[in-house]
């Protein structure tokens, strides 16, 4: 793959910075729901709806697409806005989030909405379904490629795990798994909750090709993509190193965002943010 | 006496066939891989008691071995279904779906994909295992999620049959078997449909819908306040009649029941439920309107499985004295299966006590 220019990496850049946008006023419109995941993973969407993911968002059950799962529901904002973005469905829609009705549930549903690829919400289970779904492609003899988004925190749960064993022992070489380890969950910080270290030693030891990235450097997270595609006898989990509520300077870094929308104010505040990217471009804003 | 039309096996009373209806899985499961490559077999390390082997011989490329991890075996299940094959997966029901149960809700029900769920060992008749690996819950555990259907053989060839219309259901399905050998009553000219359920024993006046399938091969339910078509010379008129509606292969126990209450001039009509969702609500409401008195036998907790649903049924479309045969809220314990049977009340001379009991609280 050729490095992508900085037109390419600033253009990647602006799609999250928008993205982030719309998931704080989804979030706000909603009144509930999670804010530090969706806006940590922003940029991770961004690449892989813009640059990574074979697809067409005008043709979401096109056989030969590029699938991705995730597997923690409840980041769903962030795919809602990102797929939005990339032009599966409205923007505006993305206002109906967690509304009665609306085809953007509370956390993610297969029949809801095209696109979504399955229903997720409780923890540890993405990573079998999506190793389900790779070891029958490659039964098929098909080429596509099966991602899956997970969080750290849920790696706590033991489904998880027998997934790990499953992928590992069958080589699916054709399965990128992604982790968000932002080190928070709902209760503290992981490694007091319940430690996940050594996280790259687990997944070694279970017969993964790993790599680590810095979760907001798109460039990075593009490359690691590429390099899982050329990993032929091992399944590849990125460990991608994110900052919760990356993008609102205020919230980075606290746990007590993993679980709540902002109010009003806030989120005027934090949109503000945004739109002038931290004060750099405050005169266009003001 | 026996419905011709059930085109029941000829020796039943006297010296029946026995098999597992494991057994019928197993074969089953071999003639749904011939018929479509889609099908696959994932097995949690009991290959050859669930008999999943057999179709790991015809098809070892299609056998996948998940380990003993019940959780995952769901989840890979639920996403090759969602890629499109057509995985059956198995265990023991105490496992699957015993410790799987939300991974079966949220990424086969709820996902709507078509994963069949295969829970072998169900009932107290698993035996000497004792009542860690005797699962009397898995039916009411299933019965309650939303898109499920659930399928209860009452014998090998029903089991066979069974598990060959599960693969073209389209739907998430839930099936139990049992592990003990039991009697043989069905053959292949025995009439099964999903949905559908089987009148065994006596005659009836009753008129059912001819065509009762939708598209997908499932029965469909019938609205509520929905006229049901029986002969009204015999509504609730006679004091000796009951109808008995049983599942599993506890509908010989419920047949020989028959068989003995006849002889005693009470009229009997034994119902094969094998499917318990969707259930067959016109047949029930009208055999147990005709009735008046109504049985219901199952090797399961009495709570929340085909009893209850039947109750559930009859409370809305015609309150009908009920008595409930399985296990009375207990756990089973070691044994022989046909000593455990006896011992949890679900022998033959407890339906027949049952029955006329029913009989004794008509009105």
């Amino acid at each position: 793959m050729e490095p992508l220019t900085d037109a390419e990496v600033k253009a990647l850049v602006d799609h999250a910075n928008a993205i982030r946008a719309t998931i704080i006023e989804m979030l706000v419109a909603a009144g509930s729901g999670h804010t530090a995941g969706p806006l940590g993973m922003a940029d991770i969407f961004t690449a892989l709806y813009f640059h990574v993911l074979t697809h067409d968002p005008k043709n979401p059950d096109w056989p030969e697409r590029d699938r991705l799962m995730l597997s923690n529901g409840h980041i769903t904002p962030v795919r809602y806005a990102t797929m939005a973005h990339a032009g599966y469905f409205p923007i505006e829609e993305c206002l109906t989030l967690r509304k009665f009705g609306s085809r953007l549930q509370g956390h993610p549903e297969r029949e809801k909405l095209p696109g979504v690829e399955t229903t997720s919400g409780p923890l540890g289970s993405g990573l079998s379904q999506a190793s389900g779904y790779a070891y029958a492609a490659r039964m098929d003899g098909k080429t596509f490629r099966t991602y899956v988004a997970m969080s750290d925190g849920e790696h706590q749960e033991g489904n998880l795990w027998e997934a790990a064993m499953f992928a590992g022992k069958n080589r699916l070489s054709n399965l990128t798994a992604i982790i968000d380890r932002n080190n928070i969950q709902i209760d503290g910080m992981t490694e007091n909750i319940m430690p996940l270290e050594p996280l790259r030693d687990k997944y070694e030891a279970f017969n993964w090709h790993v790599l680590e990235v810095d979760g907001h450097n798109i460039p990075q997270f593009i490359a690691a993509c590429d390099e899982a595609k050329a990993i032929y006898e091992k399944p590849t989990v990125i460990i991608a190193h994110t900052i919760p509520g990356k993008g609102i300077h205020e919230i980075e870094f606290d746990y007590k965002w993993h679980g709540k929308p902002p109010s009003k104010e806030e989120a005027a505040k934090f949109l503000n943010e945004l739109r002038t990217l931290g004060g750099k471009i405050q005169s266009e804003h003001q | 006496m026996l419905n011709p039309d059930a085109k029941l096996a000829a020796n039943i009373f006297d010296k029946p066939d026995m098999a597992p209806t494991r057994d019928g899985f197993g074969k089953g499961v071999v003639e749904a891989g011939k018929a479509d490559e889609r099908v696959v077999v994932l097995s949690a390390d009991l290959e050859e008691s669930t008999r999943a082997e057999w179709f790991h011989k015809e098809f070892p490329a299609r056998f996948v071995e998940m380990g003993v991890a019940e959780q995952n075996m769901a989840t890979v299940a639920a996403g090759m279904a969602n890629y499109g094959k057509i995985p059956f997966f198995t265990s023991y029901a105490a496992f699957s779906p015993g410790r799987n149960w939300e991974q079966i809700r949220t990424t086969i029900a709820l996902n709507n994909v078509h994963a069949i769920i295969c829970g072998m060992h169900a009932g107290v008749s698993v035996g000497p295992d004792g009542a860690t690996h005797q699962m009397l819950e898995d039916m009411a555990l299933m019965r309650a999620m939303p898109n499920m259907i659930v399928i209860s053989p009452c014998d090998a060839e029903e089991g066979r049959k069974a598990t060959i219309a599960a693969a073209k259901t389209g739907k998430p399905v839930y099936m139990r078997f049992g592990r003990d050998k039991t009697p043989v009553m069905t053959t292949a000219e025995t009439p099964f449909e999903i949905g559908k359920a089987n009148i065994l024993w006596g005659k009836s006046h009753i008129s059912v819908r001819g065509a009762l399938t939708q598209s997908d091969g499932v029965a469909p339910p019938i609205e509520q306040g929905e006229p049901l078509h029986t002969s009204d010379s015999n509504l609730r008129g006679d004091a000796s009649k009951v109808a008995i509606f049983a599942t599993g292969p506890l509908v010989h126990n419920a047949l020989l029941a028959a068989r003995e209450l006849e002889k005693e001039n009470i009229t009997v009509t034994v119902t094969n439920v094998h499917t318990i969702k969707p259930l067959d609500e016109e047949t029930i409401v009208a055999l147990a309107r005709e009735a008046g008195a109504v049985v219901t036998v199952e090797e399961h907790q009495v709570n929340g499985g085909l009893g209850s649903a039947i109750a559930e049924l009859l409370a809305k479309k015609v309150p009908t004295p009920i008595e409930f045969i399985g296990v009375q809220n207990q756990f089973g314990q070691s044994g022989d299966p046909k000593e455990l049977i006896e011992h949890y009340g679900m022998g033959v001379s407890h339906i027949a006590e049952a029955a006329k009991r029913a009989i004794a609280r008509k009105n």
